[in-house]
């Protein structure tokens, strides 16, 4: 078993590290020099489709293997749908699409709409478009939206069928996926949820709780899996946002008459202080899910990065002598990721159920 | 810069993704498996709650057995006493009737026995009267005769009667 996972992890580091040279070469064997900044950004950041491989680059016959998603844009001209094969793979506003009277461009996976009686984009001096502008509403499905989906299937196939597992057992022994996913589960409720919100209210949050780390955790672990690693949906701060925002509004929402007495005039200390005390805590309430947001999306993130600096190695020094150092350095990096997946899940859950128990704690003084 | 920066997209789809996965695992998902992992811990807290308390009846039903054994030995202990008892009473009461009725035999005999005597005696009496009535008329018939005679035997019968 345990071979077994140390042999997978090795593959799955090699197979990594191929797609990343896979993918600098891209950028190399074009002819201009390769910028591992832009390259890394591009893997970090979200795109409109989802970039599988490419075969025979370079050549007449070059095949790129992409999953094309919907381009959904709403402009003052009303909805449009397009397939994201429409661009070729062009991300460099090169390739024009012409849909309901508008012409769309691919900035840098950032989808921009012509001005009138424009044809081709120019550029200012940091690289946005000067002649075309950003549609109104950008509810693409992007590839970090369609990872997101992929894995809400997985969660939901994982963890519905456990709990079927449960209806079919007598008396509620866990028996097959049920016996894998319960001691997550009753880790969630007994080292997360009652140690920080108490015996008596933890189970109000406890689906939240539940979702957030199941959540994270499998996005985490998906933007470290070879080939689908171009989503890196966790480290994206819309996620994080998202997410933290929620944790943000449900302690809001059940902070109690203590908590607010906390933030808004602080028991137990002299007026003076009460009065100093009050913008802190009230600058605390916001930072809190803050924190969470950037501390989600920066040790995510840092570890693509980490990982995709670590290949570009290769290509800045132009030797082959170089992917050793880069493979054993990435393989290790990767490994501690794998570690940081579960950990970054556990820390957003935990410090989501802290807030939940400050919210709801009651006065004992 | 825009790395840091929210793209209202996807904030838009993964809220609407995050409310539909939170809805369907809560409702389908988290419910059974927590409710059938505390129904579980409940059975287990359940089931050693009784286990214990078939314990404490256990030794309270071996308190109760030591107890009726005692109290069964005691009661017998006492039985056997008190038969004891009775079996004394008993033999020291035979006795003493026993006592009693031969003493009571005894005094009638004797008394018996003093009545005999005093029958005899007067008997006797009545006979030594007779004899010496007898004795004083052959006497007086001898002296009548021959007064060395008469004296003579008068002192032969004396001599051969003793009065007792």
């Amino acid at each position: 078993m345990t071979l077994n996972t140390f042999r997978n992890l090795v593959l799955a580091a090699l197979f990594l590290s191929f797609s990343f040279i896979g993918f600098a070469k891209d950028s190399g064997e074009e002819g201009e020099k390769f910028d591992p900044k832009e390259m890394i950004l591009h893997h970090v950041k979200d795109a409109y489709g989802m970039h599988i491989a490419t075969l025979n680059e370079g050549k007449e016959n070059e095949l790129h293997i992409t999953i094309p998603l919907p381009v959904i844009v709403y402009t003052d001209k009303g909805l449009t749908v397009f397939s994201s094969s429409a661009f070729h793979h062009d991300y460099h506003g090169h390739e024009i699409v012409e849909r309901n009277g508008q012409k769309f461009v691919n900035v840098h996976e950032k989808v921009y709409v012509l001005d009138e009686g424009v044809s081709e984009v120019s550029y200012d001096e940091e690289g946005h478009p000067t002649n075309a502008h950003r549609p109104t509403l950008d509810l693409s499905i992007t590839r970090n939206v369609f990872m997101m989906w992929v894995s809400i299937a997985v969660l939901l196939l994982i963890f519905l069928s456990a709990a079927r597992r449960y209806k079919k057992a007598d008396n509620y022994v866990p028996s097959g996926i049920a016996g894998f996913v319960e001691p997550l589960v009753v880790f969630v409720r007994d080292e997360i949820a009652k140690p920080m919100i108490g015996e008596h209210k933890y189970k109000r949050y406890m689906p939240y709780l539940l979702t957030i780390f199941f959540f994270i955790w499998i996005n985490n672990i998906f933007g470290l899996i070879p080939v689908l690693n171009g989503a890196n949906v966790s480290g994206n701060i819309a996620f994080t946002f998202t997410l933290a925002a929620i944790t943000f509004i449900i302690t809001t929402f059940s902070g109690n008459k203590h908590y607010w007495q906390h933030i808004f005039w602080m028991p137990g200390v002299p007026v003076p202080m009460k009065i100093f005390l009050m913008p802190i805590e009230i600058i605390g309430m916001f930072v809190k899910p803050i924190s969470l947001m950037i501390r989600l999306f920066a040790n995510i993130t840092a570890g693509h990065v980490i990982i995709l600096a670590l290949m570009s190695l290769i290509f800045v020094f132009k030797t082959v002598a170089m992917a050793p150092v880069s493979v054993i350095f990435s393989l290790f990096i990767t490994v501690i990721e794998i570690v940081v997946t579960a950990i970054q899940a556990y820390i957003f859950t935990i410090l989501s159920a802290l807030y939940f128990g400050m919210a709801t704690e009651e006065a004992h003084h | 810069m825009d790395l840091i920066t929210p793209e209202f997209g996807l904030v838009f789809w993964t809220l609407i993704t995050f409310l539909v996965l939170l809805y369907i695992l809560r409702r389908f998902a988290w419910k059974p498996i927590l409710g059938a992992v505390s129904a579980r811990e409940e059975g287990i807290k359940d089931a050693l709650a009784s286990a214990e308390k078939a314990r404490q009846e256990m030794e309270n039903l071996q308190a109760d057995n030591e107890r009726i054994l005692q109290e069964a030995r005691a009661e017998r202990e006492a039985m056997l006493k008190d038969a004891r008892e009775i079996r004394e009473q008993t033999i020291a009461k035979a006795e003493a009737e026993a006592q009693e009725k031969a003493s009571k035999i005894i005094e009638k005999a004797q008394a018996a026995i003093e009545s005999e005597k005093k029958a005899a005696m007067a008997e006797l009496k009545s006979h030594v009267a007779g004899l010496s009535i007898d004795i004083a008329e052959k006497v007086v018939q001898g002296e009548l005769s021959n007064k060395d005679k008469q004296l003579k035997l008068v002192e032969d019968m004396l001599g051969e009667t003793t009065l007792n």
